[in-house]
């Protein structure tokens, strides 16, 4: 292996044995430079040992830091500048004894003749440093003049012509219309275009036409939708909380705020520091506090005994990892163990960085989440239609509130009248007197409803006997427990009886005011007066029965249930009379009572006298009906700071237990512009963002420019789509990168970058590869052709709806459930859940819309390389396999859409080939050629023959999925329907050329 | 197969099929892809394939495997506090803790003379064949990370897991199924942890690497049935177009990715074809059916066992069964004499059946947890512990009949040739001849390795 290395000759004619840059670069005319040339090589094969991480740095030198190696050590200097040959670096990497060379050999391989050339060379030239390109200021370069007039169309192409020029290659011609209206259609939109667009195009392919196309493409909802879908891989966005049960949570708003956002082409600075820090802005509006759902979209647990120090660290990392990967396209998270082993980061930025979330009010193990549902800090998010209805409820409410509470010489008149009434009732009156507590339980059962349904004893008719064991357990006497307080009890999933007696001087009727955690049972006399099943907290007053008593000994047993979490009871005796306080009011004569005293018995008496009970049950509807609509409403987890910020500590290799690290406050990588400003008072995740989107910050505009590119071109401008750092790519295009991230920071306009990249000469270009530009260039990193790549998952799924007809348009929304294998949820638990389709229109939504369940992410999505979100995805694979080819052939989703397209085609008029154009201009939006004319006449008489034959099995594969079939001959249905599933599983239908 | 009729010229076919061997290559059959590092096949392989048989929820090792009658005579008493102080603990947090009892009798078995737990019967009969290691232990102590721990080497998610490996290193044998199946099933006998598809996730490798899941439920693969009114004569009509149609495009396109998708679309047609034949146990006499105690095919462990040696028979490469019956918080008595009588005998069947079909020699058998029980009680059951608990080996290339390592007095440490999980999985990949050092792959600039920066080979363990 070696040997043959050494072989190689400077000046290349194996080009395709090297990397592109070796090839056409190194030029002996030309000056080394450190970036292009040099650091790549250092980064791969020096910087593990003597790189920026302190803590596995060999020997006490660093190559990464030029005071530090060209200082002169005990046996020279590992550089001198200018003289290669007494550098100590070009004598071990070139060193004959084996032994003796670096690196290692056993850590990795030699250095080729080519490097240790390439190293000298720069030595000898003086060994100048350069910045890492990425971490560069960011200035614009100078647009090249190039004389290509058929090629340039904007500066974009002087760029990219003119970095081609240099190296000897020419752009790609212009792909065809059919094929760029596609094109364009497929990257902007996630769908192809309708047939009668490509028609008109491909009539005028003016640029005129194309970018009226563009422009339109680019205002459409459809067009945000494709941007979002990006975005939700690197939020790691999901509708589960990813561990364990992975439980729903329901986060659809923020979703919707991310699309609304894209639509309005709002800033990419305001889009960042809303996401970020959107409930720190002055007068936060919702959409603000939704946007910081960002901070809240980590994977969450509820796992029983998870710790929680240890998953506030694993969340704090997360948090870490996923914004330096989205901003900066920095790998920041591998330093969470130790200082990073290729670029400029420690250990200490990781934790300053994680520090800027220690104000999240937010936990580590959300116990019980999975019953209750509650993650932590949420909103209520109302559509327009519910805003609008929430408003009348509230309007209602309010006005019967007003109503209420409003102090008329009426009411003065009728409250006079009452109290009269009162007080000569009191003199009447003779309240029942009520017998100590005695309390059994609890009883444990399987669930709660058993825990409600089971008699365990108490029920019968010598049950409340004192001295009589009831399962083991005895009554017990509760002299402590007072009436009109809330008491606790104890044990999940269990009963608890309470058992007392009443006394009552005369047969009388009286009022009782109860509360229960969570259900409640009453016997009367050993008859049932209330028996509900319910899951709540306890609040006086729930329940309001009213009972009879005789004169004499009552009896009165109540059972109290629970499922789980608090647990406890209310009781009062109401209505006998008002309550002591009050008594001693109404015995004050009114002109010497204390406005204190007026405003109470006004008070009681709008909340007791008779002549307004009737007002009162209509304000306690409206009531009601304003928070049964309020439930309805979609919630999304927000950012919210809670009182103190925690303590955020650097840890040790990691280690949650380890408390001996610094404590270390908010602060910016130390090797970024501005990180010195972070060293004084507490900063704020809004503090984070205005960095972030600083004028002199040079990164995320490279990175968020290097990623509208890949979405425009199958790859990055630099291919490694989350690491701009040291092990990350120097883009060949690096000026027109530069060019383009500087015109992007100008205004951080999102729109207006894309549709300077997509009206281009560069992405007209055809995709198709010459001989020699696979040879020279074979991974298109000059970009001197289009790419071709098929579909990402969502947009196969949308495509097969979209030229069905069956594509329902809505935005928005809480997430929707297409058909999935039965049984595919079998492994989750806590709950166990079942997946029900969702019936109609929802039944036909966009991809991105599919219920996001981390951890069984929907099979068909997951086929086509859909990621979990449980981690920022930054890139998806683009793989190939089989089980692709199981569910486009074999899914519903793709049967229903293939035989719903055939009865679309049934509908036109014609003979079969006429009606076969129809379908090929729907799915692939050209005409069959003859041969595929022939293939598919084959097949459909074929199948027309078979199913002839079986008209059970034809009404079979055309009655597939939900959607109506209209009248049309099953045999013919059934043949066509086989034609389309043909044509829906072409590659060329799935792939964007 | 009909050999479909090509429209193009037989030179473009002859370019057509080429390219098609080429991009194919890989996507359902990886061969030894291109890994960052080279050499990483450094000895004999004494193994070809794995079937890991996990006790999802965590298996008792106190129950199971590692005998401690102090910790019977200490039954009650308190937990000394200097095994406990300072240590995680889940759900015992802040308890007091009291020692409970092994809750079966142990006794010795064979030539050998291994100690197993009468609640495992039937194991009895195979203590000389395994290799019964006390003293394992993990770093995760709840189940989904620890499962990811046990899977990847690391609880972060995004890794791949170890059968993604081995297929990324060393490829497949198996044309027509997945090279990584996995099978689950429900324990009656505690609650049913879930587990995440993450567990066979091929991370950072490419997404062919994965674990398929075969489903107890409807069809085994999903999407594997054609669909309603649709026969397999039909598929294949329909096919064959799809393959006429995409090779006339390639004719016109320069695309190796048409070819490459023709090949997969082929893998799928015999997919249709060989999972029924898979999971159709007709063909098994009457004598294996009784000696798994299974009819099949009825998603339970008994069947998943019977399934995997009919994997093992087809090539596939690591065959993974996860029974989820094995957390055993409460009434541990109770639940782990459950959770044993469902794997017992289909366990020590699937062992017997390898052997008598020489298979047992290049199949490498991994049977335990994704942690240990602590020899605390919680109530009447046990918590989850990562400082000790045991796993058996079996067959290629591991030493049958003896117990490695052993654990403190109350069975809380690993005290003796302690088996953390990377030195378990530097192990299981030495049995295939790889170096655990040298299987890397580049991914963010880094060199990531299944054992992460840790894990010996155990060679005691070695036959």
């Amino acid at each position: 292996m070696l040997g043959t290395r050494h072989a190689l000759p400077l000046v290349l004619t194996l080009a395709h044995a090297l990397p592109l840059s070796a090839q056409v670069e190194m030029r002996p005319a030309e000056p080394v430079r450190f970036n292009r040339d040099v650091r790549p090589i250092l980064s791969n094969s020096c910087y593990r040992c003597h790189g920026p991480d302190a803590g596995s740095r060999k020997a006490g030198l660093r190559l990464d830091v030029r005071d530090d190696a060209i200082a002169r050590r005990d046996s020279g200097a590992a550089i001198v500048p200018g003289d290669a040959a007494r550098s100590l670096l070009i004598q071990r990497v070139a060193h004959a004894d084996l032994d003796e060379r670096m690196p290692p050999h056993d850590k990795a391989d030699a250095l080729t003749n080519v490097e240790i050339e390439t190293l000298r060379r720069w030595i000898d030239e003086g060994a100048r440093w350069q910045a890492h390109w990425s971490l560069e200021p960011l200035v614009s370069p100078a647009i090249p003049d190039v004389e290509n007039a058929s090629f340039v169309r904007n500066p974009v192409d002087r760029f990219l012509a003119r970095r081609l020029d240099a190296v000897g290659m020419e752009p790609s011609a212009q792909a065809d219309p059919r094929t760029l209206i596609r094109r364009l259609h497929v990257d902007l939109i996630g769908m192809p275009p309708p047939p009668e667009r490509v028609r008109a195009f491909v009539a005028d392919p003016s640029d005129a036409l194309y970018e009226s196309i563009v422009d339109d493409l680019l205002a459409s909802t459809q067009h945000a939708e494709r941007l979002t879908v990006y975005w939700l891989d690197l939020v790691r966005y999901g509708d589960s909380s990813g561990i364990h049960g992975d439980q729903p949570i329901s986060m659809s708003p923020y979703r919707d705020w991310v699309i609304d956002a894209f639509h309005e082409n709002m800033p990419f600075d305001r889009f960042t520091r809303d996401q970020l820090a959107g409930d720190l802005l002055p007068n936060a509006t919702l959409q603000q506090r939704v946007a910081s759902g960002y901070n809240r979209l980590n994977m969450k647990t509820a796992e029983g005994g998870a710790q929680e120090a240890e998953y506030l660290a694993k969340y704090a990392a997360d948090r870490v990892r996923t914004t330096a990967t989205v901003w900066l396209g920095a790998t920041l998270g591998c330093a969470e163990c130790h200082d990073h082993k290729f670029d400029p980061f420690t250990a200490r930025d990781f934790y300053r960085m994680a520090a800027f979330f220690a104000d999240l009010d937010h936990k580590g193990y959300y116990a019980d989440a999975h019953r209750t549902g509650n993650w932590g800090p949420k909103v209520g998010v109302p559509t327009d239609a519910q805003a609008e209805e929430l408003a009348e409820r509230r309007a209602v409410a309010d006005r019967l509130d007003q109503e209420l509470n409003t102090d008329s010489p009426e009411r003065a008149r009728t409250r006079k009248a009452w109290e009269t009434q009162t007080l000569q009732h009191l003199a009447e009156q003779r309240p029942p007197v009520l017998g100590q507590w005695r309390k059994i339980g609890p009883f444990r059962a399987k669930g709660h409803r058993a825990a409600f349904d089971t008699a365990f004893g108490p029920e019968a008719p010598d049950g409340t006997d004192p001295s009589r064991p009831i399962r083991s357990l005895r009554w017990e006497e509760k002299p402590e427990w007072r009436d009109g307080a809330i008491h606790r009890l104890h044990g999940d999933n269990s009963a608890t009886y309470l058992y007392r007696e009443v006394e009552s001087s005369v047969e009388q009727n009286a009022q009782l005011s109860l509360g229960s955690d969570d259900a409640i049972k009453l016997w009367v006399n050993g008859e049932s007066v209330l028996d509900k099943f319910v899951a709540r907290g306890v609040q006086p007053g729930q329940e309001k029965p009213e009972i009879h008593l005789r004169r004499g000994r009552n009896t009165l047993l109540m059972k109290i249930t629970n499922g789980g979490g608090g647990y406890g009871f209310y009781f009062e005796l109401g209505d006998s009379g008002p309550p002591e306080p009050i008594v001693a009011i109404l015995k004050t004569n009114e002109s010497e009572r204390t406005d204190e005293q007026r405003r109470t018995i006004r008070e009681h008496y709008r909340q007791h006298a008779p002549e307004l009970t009737e007002l009162r049950r209509r304000l306690a509807a409206a009531e009601r009906s304003l928070t049964d609509l309020e439930k309805t409403v979609t919630t999304t987890l927000v950012s919210r700071t809670r009182d103190e910020p925690r303590l955020t500590r650097v840890l040790h290799r990691g280690d949650w237990q380890d408390e001996s690290g610094d404590v270390v406050q908010p602060g910016v990588p130390a090797c970024l512009p501005g990180a010195g400003d972070f060293d004084t008072s507490r900063r704020t995740r809004l503090d984070l963002a205005n960095w972030i989107v600083r004028n002199d910050n040079p990164l995320p505009a490279r990175v968020m420019v290097n990623r509208l590119w890949k979405l425009c071109f199958g790859r990055g401008l630099s291919p490694i789509l989350d690491d701009l750092g040291a092990q990350g790519e120097r883009p060949e295009q690096l000026a027109l990168m530069e060019w383009l991230a500087s015109e992007f920071r100008r205004d951080w306009n999102v729109r207006r970058l894309l549709r300077l990249i997509v009206t281009s000469g560069a992405y007209r270009q055809s995709s198709e590869v010459s001989a020699r530009a696979r040879e020279r260039d074979p991974e298109n990193r000059l970009f001197a052709r289009q790419n071709r790549f098929r579909f990402d998952a969502e947009f196969v799924r949308d495509q097969a709806l979209a030229v069905s007809g069956l594509l329902d348009p809505t935005v928005g929304g809480p997430s929707v459930k297409p058909y999935q294998p039965a049984g595919y949820w079998a492994e989750l638990n806590f709950p166990k859940r079942r997946w029900v389709a969702d019936p109609g229109d929802a039944q036909y939504r966009r991809g991105l819309y599919t219920h996001w369940q981390r951890t069984f992410l929907h099979p068909s999505l997951r086929a086509f390389d859909a990621p979990s979100r449980e981690e920022c995805t930054a890139e998806r694979p683009r793989s190939n396999t089989p089980l692709q080819a199981l569910a486009l052939l074999n899914d519903p989703t793709y049967v229903e859409a293939a035989r719903v397209l055939a009865a679309r085609t049934l509908a036109e008029d014609g003979e079969f080939e006429t009606r076969l154009v129809c379908m090929f201009d729907r799915v692939l939006q050209r005409v069959p050629r003859a041969d595929e004319v022939a293939t598919l006449r084959h097949l459909f008489d074929a199948q027309h023959a078979r199913y002839a034959e079986d008209p059970t099995a034809a009404t079979a594969v055309s009655t597939v999925g939900q959607a109506a079939r209209p009248t049309v001959d099953p045999t013919e249905h059934a043949a066509w329907t086989a034609v389309a599933r043909a044509l829906l599983n072409l590659h060329e239908a799935i792939t964007r050329y | 197969m009909r050999d479909p009729q090509p429209k193009t010229s037989v030179e473009q076919r002859r370019a057509f099929l080429k390219a098609a061997a080429t991009a194919g290559a890989g996507a359902m059959l990886p061969g030894p892809l291109a890994a960052t590092s080279h050499g990483y096949r450094v000895g004999n392989a004494r193994a070809k394939r794995v079937i890991h048989l996990c006790m999802a929820g965590g298996m008792s090792h106190l129950e199971s495997f590692d005998h401690k009658p102090e910790l019977r005579r200490m039954h009650g008493q308190p937990m000394p506090e200097s095994f406990t102080k300072g240590q995680p603990i889940a759900q015992l947090q802040g308890k007091r803790l009291t020692c409970l009892a092994p809750q079966f009798g142990f006794a010795r078995h064979g030539d050998s003379g291994q100690e197993i737990s009468d609640a495992f019967p039937f194991m009895a009969r195979i203590a000389d064949d395994i290799c019964i290691v006390r003293s394992m232990q993990t770093e995760q102590i709840n189940h989904d990370p620890a499962h990811t721990f046990f899977n990847t080497g690391t609880s972060i998610s995004g890794r791949p897991s170890m059968g993604s490996w081995l297929l990324h290193a060393i490829g497949s044998e198996c044309s027509d199924l997945p090279g990584y199946v996995v099978l689950t099933s429900v324990g009656r006998g505690g609650q049913s942890q879930p587990i995440a598809a993450r567990q066979w996730h091929s991370g950072f490798l490419p997404s062919n690497l994965q674990g398929v899941q075969l489903q107890s439920i409807g069809p085994a693969v999903h999407y594997v049935s054609p669909p309603p009114g649709v026969g397999m004569t039909d598929q294949r009509a329909l096919l064959d177009a799809i393959a006429e149609l995409n090779r006339g495009f390639a004719g016109s396109v320069d695309d190796p990715e048409i070819a490459a998708r023709v090949q997969q679309y082929e893998l799928a047609y015999r997919m249709q074809t060989s999972v029924p034949e898979l999971t159709d146990f007709t063909d098994e006499s009457e004598r294996t059916l009784e000696m798994y105690g299974t009819r099949g095919g009825d998603g339970s462990y008994a069947s998943n066992c019977l399934m995997a040696r009919r994997l093992a028979e087809r090539g596939v490469r690591f065959i993974q069964l996860y029974h989820r019956g094995w957390d055993h918080h409460s009434g541990i008595q109770r639940g782990f004499s459950i959770a044993a009588k469902e794997v017992d005998r289909a366990t020590t069947a699937l062992v017997l059946d390898l052997e008598q079909r020489g298979l047992l020699d290049d199949t490498l058998i991994v049977f335990g947890g994704e942690f240990g029980r602590t020899p605390m009680a919680q109530g009447n059951g046990r918590d989850h512990h990562i400082r000790a608990f045991s796993t058996w080996l079996c067959g290629g290339g591991i030493r049958g009949g003896i117990t490695h390592g052993a654990t403190d007095e109350l069975g809380y440490y690993a005290v003796e040739d302690v088996v953390h999980v990377h030195d378990l999985h530097a192990t299981m990949l030495h049995l295939f001849g790889i170096d655990h050092e040298k299987l890397t792959h580049r991914y963010r600039g880094r060199d990531f390795r299944l054992t992460d920066v840790a894990g010996h080979v155990v060679r005691a363990l070695l036959a």
